[in-house]
């Protein structure tokens, strides 16, 4: 005998001690599918056969068992299963689970049980025992499957359980290894005119009977297959030739078909049932009373064998009729058919008689695309990756088809208004939504969806995780100090500097950064002058409506500028607004808009002066220190000069270094200081055009990004400034020789430094991701990292040891999720998917990373 | 760091024998991040100065010493550790005047207890506590006190003065009484100990203030201070996110609160909200109960009081908050059935929570003027469309009592973590609106005594569905 066994199902051993059940699953089952009371007994109770431990062992077994079936996996129960209602509560279990409960019964001669057991010094139990059972499973032959099996396999001897072979068969409602494209056509009512119209839109060639032919015959466009959602009959005019066309679709493989509700109850009504024949049910008996019995029999028979719901594409689209739950689709269960034929009800009617529908889709976090029916709806609204295509044609509304995976909707709008709704869904709201159904939903995310360890899944480097209490600093930092989530799409990903320089006096050297580079494979860098201020992302629209639609946010400005763990920068509104303005002209001007074909673009800045963002951090930290070095050094070489000693020498001339050391530092932070009275006294340098409609710009190289801003500055001309840069070629000595000097001189006059980063945005080397970038800091500006006086020779030789991996890897992985999260933003997926990486990076940026670096 | 001590008693040259250091030498002393040297920039018969002057090593302060595992005391390279006088210097003396600081003279036995004329001149003395300070803790012991302030940035004259004074003390003191002075005092000045405080610290101080601590009129101060704990030096999570703009966010925020506690401390406002809150949830006959920012649990504290709340639950988006309320409860102490019934969540009010579902009320108390108002929609629609508690209980600052506040300057708010303070309209109006949007009465209680004109000092608005 061979067993079609479903590869998804909880399989019931049935059969006495002894019956050869654990043998055959042996045999035939992953030593990890089979779960046996036997072993967890002994896991319970160190005894295999400690019947005392029964009731814990099944315990466990049922909590394996619910794990596994929660996983999709097949799982074998291996225990004697001889009374119902051990078997009534595994059935239970797979109902629960959404699982098929099905059945292998060992019904052989109890002779042989009894002599096994026999055999087997630890089965002390007496032969009363298994005769009782072989008795208990006589009789439960004939019910199994009235108890819920829903296959049942039976071996009556020896040799047909040795002879049985196992076959998987994959669910009914796998159809994984259908790739597509496909067209997706909404609920149809009847409505064959306009079903027509869409397939010819679609470029599907419909063929009509000319006298003689029984079918419809349609022959879809190269490749393509049409996938209808149910619903085909009912209200609408000529169901009879809608159900011939999507039959004879569906007999040649042109197209896949789901069950509606309407194709539900018409069966029933079919089979003869007494039915009521509301909800348009009377036209469709009505034109099938004109149709041949045969016609009758062969649609019965279609309805029958359509199947509830079906997962294609690798897993990556649902289609259902009424939906389907990421927690259901591709089970098997009476209630995931439910759910696929009506959606989520609460069983309560509305208003209107119908049913109270529960939005399963706003809370639908699974990864595939549902595409579902069944409610009309005015306008197919994407929510949470699902689509709901059914524009109530027969209302009077559209058929529509959804193009996948090009995401296109197609419409047909309904010749005339076949049926009146129940409930007026075309009505006329007086004004459209001013946002999408995924703006509204996302008006407010979820806890669920940051709080705890996460693991983010990136484009660019793979899994990155998240510590649970790295979460708990991001959530009350986003909580209480960020921005609204809506507008921060993104967030920067932190800096490492180049590798410690062994160039005397200095800690950091451009050619460091370079020999970084070169031995990653990369040929040419870009040296971007690394301004002081503070890093600042600009969300600039072209206007508020630009910003409405696009972030669903009201704003004055028209966008906003945050900081780099997403904070407002601004605390002054008028500011902000200025230099929005002067952005917004610049963008313009620069004919920014039109090329890359937006209304909003994204923009990674550093904004000057630095203290306009870190005032307190300049007067309670740096100068402090500045206040308190002068008074004491010159107090002290005032009394070490008194009387000069030749032992305190050493000490008089290190005092002296200091004094100088410190008015190198203080002048370091002044250099960075100024008031800011208004939007004159601002400047803003910006160094990446990260994101703009439908585009993230990682995929140009820097001189792009620059090229871009330096017209934006030029068109300003004061408070847009240009961020200087020069290219080298890594392979010529000259040129690194060049941008050796520029960064000498950069840094002479106080600057900060530079930023080296590879030519393209994105590189990677071996399995992992180069760095985006690398500073390299001057020798004055350190005084600010690493003290004022750090420069002395003993406290340098002693800074040049530190350790750059943990800075790295944290740079990589916060590049890695920024980008992710701006991907995101652009495929318009859900907020919550973007939050998710701008959140991640908030996260890790509280891991505690030497802040020096 | 440096600390000169003169005398013209004569022979000035024996403050050499009550310091145990010979006036002609130079030392030096290693001390645990640095070394310290002691010399005489004078020594004549009727002048002579001692000068100890501590040389610490700041990369030893952050990176621990020279093979030291877990790092130095510090996070920031960029710190007045090395020049300010602070907890090092009074270790300094501790170490090296330690003879003269117990008052033992092997050599001039009878002038270590002999009242002198000294002058002591520290600079870059950091007083916290305003230029008052430094007088009150010296002028009483019967120094004459000259501190000159010295500016935050001669270049940046506009930042004005800094928190460091250049001392000078004049007395005629026991050297004994001078030194133990300044062992306690620097360190109080500073408000700040390079060390962990630990129990052994009130020895110390028992033995350092024998004969003059307990008559100061500051010693409450002095006291509270020398024994506080060490600040936290290694930076905490939610500090590293915020480091561009300013030190230690939970830091500035227990200084904050502390500060509107003050505003608020002559009206016993805390109390009477507390009570307030707690009564109107007994009469609307809760059983389970929401606390939302909960911060350091003291209205849980209450409600766990009264047996009629048969769960609280406590919600804070602090970690540290959290932390310190389950302290403040003894919560590891309770015994089971008690423990059951309160917990505390880490949750935000700004993200949707199913946790919080199912209560019969929630308090909010004191809580909405610390969101920022472009966020006030989604802590609305957390609340009030899906926790959806049948009492809602919410009070914040009436701003027009402000004005009945002496110590609150004109324009500021209570708290400077407030995004706004409403008046009673503005109160009210957000109240009604919210109720009629998400389906619930209001009705507004009064909490402190009602001034006839500003109304007052908090409102409460409660909801019910």
């Amino acid at each position: 005998m061979n067993i079609p066994l479903p590869e998804f199902a909880l399989v019931v051993l049935v059969g006495a001690s002894g019956s050869g059940k654990s043998t055959f699953a042996a045999k035939h089952f992953k030593s990890t599918e089979v779960l046996s009371s036997d072993w967890c007994r002994a896991a319970v109770s160190d005894d295999p056969n400690d019947q005392a431990a029964t009731k814990d062992a099944f315990e466990l077994l049922h909590y394996i068992a619910a794990k596994r079936l929660r996983a999709m996996k097949l799982t074998v129960v291996d225990a004697t299963n001889v009374q119902p209602e051990s078997r009534k509560s595994l059935i239970q279990l797979a109902r629960d689970n959404d699982a098929l409960p099905v059945a292998i019964v060992f019904d052989v001669p109890e002779r042989i049980s009894q002599e096994r057991n026999r055999a087997r010094p630890d089965r002390d139990f007496g032969p009363h025992v298994v005769r009782q059972q072989a008795q208990q499973l006589r009789r439960s032959l004939r019910g199994l499957q009235r108890e819920g099996l829903r296959y049942v396999w039976t071996f009556e001897s020896v040799e047909e359980v040795d002879a049985a072979t196992i076959t998987r068969q994959r669910l009914w409602t796998d159809k994984k290894n259908e790739k597509g494209p496909f067209d997706i056509i909404g609920d149809v009512h009847g409505c064959y005119d306009e079903l027509v119209q869409l397939l010819g839109r679609l470029g599907y060639q419909v063929r009509h009977p000319e006298d003689g032919e029984v079918g419809i015959s349609v022959t879809p466009p190269e490749g393509r297959r049409a996938v209808f959602l149910g619903d085909l009959v009912d209200r609408g005019p000529n169901a009879p030739d809608v159900l011939r066309l999507v039959m004879g679709m569906v007999e040649s493989g042109a197209a896949f078909c789901v069950p509606g509700n309407h194709e539900a109850k018409l069966l029933r009504k079919l089979r003869g049932k007494d039915v009521q024949l509301t909800h348009g049910l009377a036209q469709t008996v009505e034109q099938l009373d004109r149709e041949t019995a045969e016609f009758r029999e062969r649609l019965a028979k279609f309805i029958d064998g359509l199947i509830s719901h079906f997962v294609l594409d690798d897993g990556k689209l649902v289609v259902a009729h009424g939906g389907m739950k990421a927690e259901y689709a591709g089970r098997a269960s009476g209630r995931v058919r439910e759910f696929a034929l009506y959606g989520d009800t609460t069983g309560e009617t509305d208003e209107f008689g119908l049913p109270v529908r529960l939005n399963w889709a706003a809370d639908y976090r699974g990864r595939a695309m549902v595409v579902y029916g069944h409610t009309p709806v005015r306008e197919p609204e994407w929510l949470n990756n699902t689509i709901n295509i059914d524009t109530g044609c027969v209302f009077g509304g559209a058929l529509t088809a959804l193009r996948y995976p090009e995401k296109e909707l197609v419409s047909i709008p309904a010749a005339h208004t076949y049926y009146e709704p129940a409930r007026p869904f075309l009505a006329a709201e007086e004004h459209a939504p001013r946002l999408t159904a995924q703006q509204r939903h996302d008006e407010l995310l979820e806890l669920e969806d940051v709080m705890g360890k996460r693991i983010v899944t990136t484009r660019l480097a793979g899994k990155v995780t998240v510590r649970e209490e790295n979460a708990a600093a991001a959530l009350e930092a986003m909580s209480r100090f960020a921005v609204d989530p809506r507008w921060l799409v993104y967030l920067p990903p932190t800096m490492s500097p180049s590798e410690t320089s062994s160039i005397p006096g200095l800690l950091e050297h451009p050619t460091d950064a370079f020999a970084y580079y070169r031995g990653r494979g990369v040929g040419r860098v870009v040296c971007e002058e690394k301004h002081m201020g503070s890093r600042a992302i600009v969300v600039l629209c072209t206007d508020p409506v630009a910003a409405e639609r696009r972030f669903g946010m009201q704003s004055a400005a028209g966008g906003i500028v945050y900081t780099r763990t997403g904070r407002p920068f601004f605390s002054d509104p008028t500011l902000e607004a200025a230099l929005m303005e002067r952005l917004r002209a610049a963008a313009g001007g620069a004919g920014l808009w039109d090329e890359l074909k937006t209304d909003w673009v994204l923009l990674d800045c550093e904004l000057m002066p630095w203290s306009l963002k870190a005032r307190e951090l300049i007067q309670q930290q740096y100068a402090p220190v500045g206040a308190a070095a002068r008074a004491a050094l010159s107090e002290e070489l005032a009394v070490l000069d008194v009387r000069p000693q030749p032992e305190l020498s050493d000490l008089v001339a290190k005092r002296r270094v200091q004094v100088a050391d410190i008015e190198a530092f203080s002048e370091v932070y002044r250099r960075y200081t100024w008031d800011v009275n208004g939007i004159g006294d601002v400047r803003l340098a910006p160094f990446h055009i990260l994101a703009s409609q439908n585009r993230v710009h990682s995929d140009q190289p820097h001189a792009w990004h620059l090229e871009r801003l330096g017209r934006l500055a030029s068109m300003d001309g004061s408070v847009i400034i240009a961020t200087p840069s020069m290219d080298v070629d890594l392979a010529d000595p000259a040129s690194e020789q060049r941008a050796v000097e520029w960064w000498e001189s950069l840094t002479a006059r106080g600057g900060e430094g530079m930023v080296v980063k590879p030519s393209d945005f994105t590189v990677r080397w071996k399995s992992g991701v180069v760095q985006p970038a690398l500073k390299v800091r001057g020798r004055e500006y350190l005084r600010l990292i690493y003290g004022p006086d750090y420069t002395q020779p003993a406290h340098l030789e002693r800074l040049r040891e530190r350790g750059l991996g943990a800075k790295r890897s944290l740079a990589t992985r916060e590049f890695a999720l920024g980008l992710e999260g701006l991907e995101r933003f652009v495929h318009e997926e859900p907020l919550r998917r973007v939050h998710e990486c701008v959140f991640a990076v908030l996260a890790l940026e509280s891991e505690p990373v030497d802040p020096r670096l | 760091m440096l600390l000169t001590i003169q005398t013209t008693h004569r022979p000035a040259t024996d403050l050499g024998y009550l310091l145990h250091k010979n006036p002609a030498r130079v030392q030096q002393f290693e001390l645990s991040a640095g070394s310290a040297w002691v010399f005489y920039p004078e020594a004549q018969d009727d002048a002579c100065t001692a000068a100890l002057l501590v040389d610490l090593d700041p990369i030893a302060l952050v990176r621990g010493r020279i093979g030291a595992r877990d790092g130095g005391l510090l996070d920031q390279y960029v710190n007045d550790r090395p020049y300010a006088a602070n907890s090092f210097l009074a270790a300094a003396i501790a170490q090296v005047y330690g003879s003269a600081l117990n008052g033992r003279s092997d050599e001039r036995a009878e002038l270590a207890d002999t009242p002198i004329p000294l002058v002591a001149r520290i600079p870059a003395l950091p007083s916290r506590g305003g230029p008052g300070l430094i007088e009150r803790l010296f002028a009483p012991l019967g120094y004459e006190v000259e501190a000159s302030r010295q500016p935050v940035d001669p270049g940046r004259p506009e930042w004005g003065e800094s928190a460091y004074y250049n001392l000078v003390l004049r007395g005629i003191v026991r050297l004994q009484d001078l030194l133990r002075h300044l062992y306690v005092l620097i360190p109080v000045l500073d408000d700040d100990k390079h060390y962990w405080v630990g129990r052994d610290e009130i020895d110390k101080l028992l033995s350092r203030g024998e004969g003059w601590l307990a008559a100061h009129p500051a010693r409450e101060l002095i006291t509270d201070r020398y024994l506080r704990r060490q600040r936290h030096l290694t930076r905490e999570a939610l500090a590293r996110l915020s480091a561009d703009e300013a030190p230690d966010p939970d830091a500035a925020e227990a200084a904050h609160t502390a500060e509107e506690a003050l505003v608020e401390e002559p009206l016993r406002l805390n109390e009477e909200r507390i009570a307030s809150v707690s009564a109107v949830l007994t009469s609307a006959g809760a059983k389970r109960v929401l606390d939302l920012g909960c911060g350091e649990g003291q209205l849980i504290q209450a409600l766990l009081k009264n047996p009629a709340f048969e769960q609280v639950t406590g919600v804070d988006v602090s970690v540290r908050s959290l932390e310190t309320a389950a302290r403040r409860l003894r919560l590891k102490e309770m015994h089971e059935t008690a423990r059951a019934r309160v917990q505390l969540l880490h949750g935000s009010l700004v993200y949707r929570d199913a946790r919080l579902d199912g209560f019969d009320a929630a308090a909010v108390v004191e809580v909405v003027e610390h969101l920022d108002p472009s966020r006030l929609a989604s802590f609305e629609r957390v609340i009030f469309q899906h926790a959806r508690p049948t009492t809602v209980v919410l009070t914040t600052p009436n701003r027009e009592y402000n004005v009945r506040f002496p110590s609150l300057p004109a324009e500021r708010m209570r708290h400077r973590d407030h995004r706004f303070e409403w008046s009673r309209t503005e109160f009210q109006a957000w109240a009604v609106q919210v109720a009629r949007t998400h389906g619930y009465t209001t009705r507004f209680i009064p909490v402190g005594r009602e001034d006839p004109e500003v109304g007052p000092p908090t409102q409460m608005a409660v909801f019910t569905r």
